[in-house]
């Protein structure tokens, strides 16, 4: 994993900038509220059609524990629809996902498991303030029940993502970039074995991007978190990726570390790689 | 095809709703909110509603009663009128008009913007977190706000057949008749049709919200369509309660 780590950092040239913001980021409550034991996931032959519309066909890839995957691909090549399935909104026409060698399907999964997401359209609840968005899993699930300790971890979850004394805000009253990190902040707040983030930086202005990257480099060196960032933004995918995996038509074209990908003889991948203007 | 894959829908969503119904303590607030939303949005409305629609009962029944020397049974004939069938269906089509088509399109908003699948991800149960509430709000909402109709009716049906010429009864006759012909059973008939409304427009109105898929113009479709089924329904099924209740003796 520390390997993959230098490897990236010796390609991008961002990084260093990157690892003194992150040392000047706090969130030390929640830090050690996340008992974050990393998984391994597998996703072992899934197709999914919807009508004649083949999106999945026959996808495997195997995620080590508190690795970084990017799944990168052009628009409608079903990397959304493969998010849906790995966090269980979505079932299968065949295959199976196994996170921690047990079925995500299985009754007793979710009792032993939790997959957090980022969605890309954020979906916070706008009757809601930021605090009780990001609260709101702890509140109905009844993991704390003291109200101090829900406010200090919501508190040091918004801290994490910048967004520290924002918790009385409504969604309506912030932007597009916040909104994505108020909804990463409530996926923090579970305590996720794995985190998915779904086109993190779709939307957003240049800054707004690079803090989502920054964040994803965060969790993955503070926490050691099991990620996987479905983008279309090469940037992102070569910045915070331990390994990309280069989907098209339904189907994994290859998988590496960012050096790999780069190094590809693949046509399809160097085509969707290279800079688009130049 | 779609007709039974709806009522499948409807039936299978009303059957998880109850059974989330056990969880209605611990979720007493957001039963409140809706309480106090459904109440905030309908009860001036209604009361204007109702103050009219027993104003016309005794301006229409009046002058005709009259003719054949029955004007003392105008407090009867519009006490009857509203609590068993005017007052249910008013408060229903009112409740499902205002707080129905607000919830379809919050609802069907919340599908469209993935905030459902948000609450999945949570291992949040939508029915237990956005239905149940909205349910039990409703089914205890819409008999209080028929009794509220019905008083409010019924003071607009004294109101006129005291100023108006053609009638001119006292307030006296008018409540001593509605008395005499409105009875404690007569308001639980009319009360049991309200609950019955309000599990219809409730159920309806969140299912049609929660299966909303597409944009704007889906959201927009099925409030229409909430609204529209509701009402159908709601006449629909006022028919065979009012049988079963009359097979019951409850009249």
């Amino acid at each position: 994993m520390e390997r993959k780590i230098e490897e990236q950092e010796l390609n991008n040239p961002l990084i260093t900038t990157v690892t003194s913001e992150q040392n000047g980021r706090t969130g030390s409550v929640l830090l050690d509220y996340l008992k974050c034991a990393a998984v391994g996931l597998e996703i072992d032959n899934i197709s999914r059609s919807f009508g004649d519309n083949h999106v999945l066909r026959g996808v495997n890839l195997n995620i080590e524990p508190g690795e970084t995957v990017v799944i990168l691909g052009k628009s409608g090549s079903g990397k959304s629809v493969l998010m849906r399935h790995i966090i269980g909104l979505e079932c299968p026409d065949t295959g199976r996902i196994f996170v921690a060698g047990e079925d995500i399907n299985d009754p007793e999964f979710k009792r032993n498991h939790v997959l957090a997401m980022v969605f890309q359209s954020s979906a916070l609840f706008n009757s809601l303030t930021v605090c009780e968005n990001v609260a709101l899993y702890l509140r109905e699930h009844k993991i704390l029940t003291e109200e101090s300790r829900i406010k200090e971890i919501v508190s040091s979850a918004l801290e994490i993502v910048g967004l520290q004394g924002k918790e009385d805000e409504m969604p309506s009253e912030i932007s597009g970039g916040m909104k994505r990190r108020v909804a990463a902040a409530r996926a923090l707040v579970m305590n996720p074995d794995v985190i998915l983030f779904d086109e993190p930086t779709a939307g957003l202005d240049p800054m707004m991007t690079r803090t989502m990257g920054d964040l994803i480099c965060d969790l993955k060196h503070q926490v050691q978190i099991t990620q996987i960032v479905v983008t279309h933004d090469i940037d992102l995918a070569f910045y915070v990726a331990d390994r990309i995996a280069i989907l098209s038509e339904g189907r994994i074209l290859e998988v590496g570390t960012p050096l790999q990908i780069r190094g590809s003889t693949n046509s399809a991948v160097i085509d969707f790689i290279k800079p688009q203007f130049e | 095809m779609a007709f039974f894959r709806t009522t499948g829908g409807l039936l299978g969503l009303f059957i998880e709703t109850l059974y989330w119904c056990k969880s209605a303590i611990s979720n007493s607030d957001k039963v409140f909110t809706q309480l106090y939303i459904i109440g905030n949005q309908t009860l001036p409305v209604g009361a204007l509603i109702a103050l009219f629609s027993g104003g016309v009962l005794a301006l229409q029944a009046g002058p005709t009663l009259a003719q054949f020397g029955l004007e003392e049974n105008v407090g009867g004939l519009v006490g009857l009128s509203l609590a068993k069938e005017i007052g249910p269906i008013m408060a229903s089509i009112l409740i499902a008009g205002r707080v129905g088509s607000a919830m379809a399109a919050e609802l069907a908003s919340m599908s469209v913007y993935e905030e459902i699948d948000a609450l999945k991800t949570m291992d949040i149960n939508p029915v237990r977190y956005l239905v149940m509430p909205r349910f039990i709000a409703m089914v205890l909402a819409l008999p209080v706000l028929v009794i509220y109709m019905d008083v409010i009716g019924w003071f607009g049906g004294a109101l006129v057949a005291l100023v108006n010429p053609e009638v001119h009864l006292s307030l006296d006759v008018y409540y001593r008749n509605l008395s005499e012909l409105v009875n404690f059973v007569t308001v639980v008939n009319g009360l049991i049709k309200a609950m019955f409304f309000g599990v219809i427009i409730s159920i309806v109105c969140c299912y049609v919200g929660l299966k909303t898929k597409g944009g704007p113009r889906e959201i927009g479709y099925s409030v229409t369509k909430a609204v529209v089924m509701s009402f159908v329904l709601v006449l629909v099924s006022d028919y065979y309660i009012t049988r079963i209740l009359l097979f019951l003796n409850i009249d």
